[in-house]
């Protein structure tokens, strides 16, 4: 381990790997679902309001919905994911420099599917909004809105997918 | 910030907007209006609207209509649609919403004390003001003699208070008086809702801004228009107009020294949203002017539900279903007088 000059470097590689794999898999999950959340309330406000004078749009703009509650499912299931990838590493191995790779892999991992996910949510949660509010008015509308979503939807799958790449390769030193 | 109402928006707005939208698209068009426009008698005109929203606050009048039954009725049904938002609304919208009926407010307290001066009952008059205007003590503004009576007995109590440091004076309330009254406090009125928008800030304040400033310079040149030839000075009348608006600082200048109509156009070419509506006049021609103006304001609320997650929508939705009933009413009339070849004179389309 290089000790370096700054207090701070010297600081967080104290820090244990296993917080960093535990914050990234708090991560994961949480900022997923704040992100879904947050994007099935934008909806869900404008789809109700609008469905007191157009009550047909109810059933089709569920899927905005749906699609807003994909994003706290890929959230789940990476975090799944991270925590199987969380092994116990002997202590006098713990600050090896595989064992903070392995930490950091985790941490990152966490970090990228939990922000993709939250932007993920808002983009599908304020099309849904418009979406329900023009097919309201002209139903021909609401497919060619849905392709925008399903558009902004690849962006949590995009996130999910260099998650998971960033976590297959966190392998903590094996004891001996 | 603008740009990013979009994210906390809906908590509070949201399902108002999707109803005020709602609402919106239920506005008569075009087709309604040529179906209104051939008919022959007031029960032709009520069974058309039969067909429309309008339906179920229509059906239960007896005939023979009246056309005050018919803009009555249309006026309710805007008035519970306004209530029913207020209700649900929280702060700041509910504000926003109370701003928007300050100008009816106004308009009802000219009504009252103008009828009083004329010696009209207040149970007549009372029966004239317009419902979205009402406030608890209206009634006893018959009493007052002079404005500082009138503030000081009825208006200390209402929103209208603030409006009118600028206007007690100890003089007593005659024709002219109560008009320069209406202005000042319009023009008060007009400048905090316009400082009331800019602090909502965002897409809210942007699009708010446009609106009032219209509304601004349309009344400017109402007020210079209709001054020319009375006793107003000039200083008077410059005092009426609003300190904001395209026409503000140096077309104001302007308008105030303008002595006939062709130098209020003249005025008003120098700017270019209002010269397209002034060149649709040929000279010496003024009676065409509101169409023009309505026409325009109606082409601007349009615009204002082009955007989402702001409260233009909500100003705009009101004003659109005013000028409905304005439709309603031109249309109501000239059939009832048997004038049909008039009725596309001053009637608005929306969509």
């Amino acid at each position: 381990m290089v000790s370096s000059s700054s207090s701070w470097s010297q600081a967080l590689v104290q820090i244990s790997p296993y917080t960093f794999a535990a914050i990234g898999i708090a991560l994961s999950i949480g900022v997923s679902v704040l992100g879904a959340a947050w994007g099935i309330y934008i909806t869900g406000s404008s789809l109700i309001g609008a469905a007191i004078k157009a009550p047909r749009i109810t059933s089709k703009n569920l899927i905005s919905v749906i699609f807003c509650e994909a994003v706290a499912i890929y959230g789940v299931i990476v975090a799944i994911i991270l925590q199987t990838k969380l092994e116990s590493v002997p202590s006098s191995k713990m600050y090896d420099p595989e064992s903070l790779r392995a930490g950091y892999a985790i941490f990152a991992s966490g970090i990228i599917v939990g922000f993709a996910n939250l932007v993920c949510g808002l983009c599908v949660g304020i099309i849904g909004s418009s979406c329900a509010l023009s097919d309201a008015q002209n139903s021909s509308l609401f497919v060619k809105i849905l392709v925008i979503e399903i558009f902004g939807s690849a962006l949590g799958l995009f996130g999910v997918i260099v998650g998971i790449i960033m976590s297959a390769q966190a392998t903590w030193p094996s004891g001996a | 910030m603008y740009g990013f109402e979009a994210l906390t928006f809906n908590v509070h707005g949201g399902y108002l907007e999707a109803i005020v939208r709602g609402y919106h698209s239920g506005l008569l068009t075009a087709a309604d209006y040529n179906n209104l426009c051939q008919c022959e008698t007031l029960d032709d005109i009520k069974m058309h609207l039969s067909a429309t929203e309008y339906g179920s606050y229509l059906q239960n009048e007896p005939s023979p209509l009246h056309t005050t039954t018919i803009v009555e009725k249309c006026t309710l049904k805007l008035v519970d649609e306004y209530k029913h938002m207020l209700t649900q609304a929280t702060e700041p919208l509910s504000t926003f919403l109370e701003y928007i009926t300050y100008g009816h407010m106004i308009d009802n307290v000219v009504l009252i004390v103008t009828g009083t001066l004329h010696e009209r009952d207040v149970q007549e008059l009372l029966e004239k003001c317009h419902p979205l205007g009402m406030f608890d003590s209206i009634a006893t503004l018959a009493v007052a003699q002079n404005m500082r009576e009138l503030y000081r007995l009825v208006l200390v109590d209402t929103p209208l208070a603030p409006y009118f440091s600028e206007c007690i004076t100890s003089e007593d309330l005659d024709d002219m008086n109560i008009e320069i009254m209406r202005n000042t406090l319009y023009k008060a009125y007009l400048e905090d809702f316009y400082r009331f928008c800019q602090k909502l800030g965002g897409a809210t304040a942007e699009i708010m801004s446009d609106l009032l400033a219209f509304e601004a310079d349309r009344r400017a040149v109402n007020i210079s228009i209709n001054s020319i030839g009375t006793e107003l000075t000039r200083d008077d009348r410059r005092k009426l107009y609003s300190n904001f608006g395209l026409l503000y600082p140096y077309g104001h200048e302007e308008l105030a020294v303008c002595e006939d109509i062709d130098q209020v156009r003249a005025a008003m070419e120098k700017y270019p949203p209002y010269q397209s509506i002034f060149t649709k006049l040929s000279y010496g021609e003024s009676q065409m002017l509101d169409k023009a103006f309505y026409e325009e304001e109606v082409k601007r609320l349009c615009l204002a539900f082009e955007q989402q997650f702001h409260y233009g929508v909500f100003f705009a939705y009101m004003r659109l279903r005013e000028q409905e009933i304005r439709n309603l009413m031109w249309i109501s009339e000239c059939v009832a007088q048997n004038q049909k070849s008039r009725v596309h004179d001053s009637v608005v389309f929306i969509f």
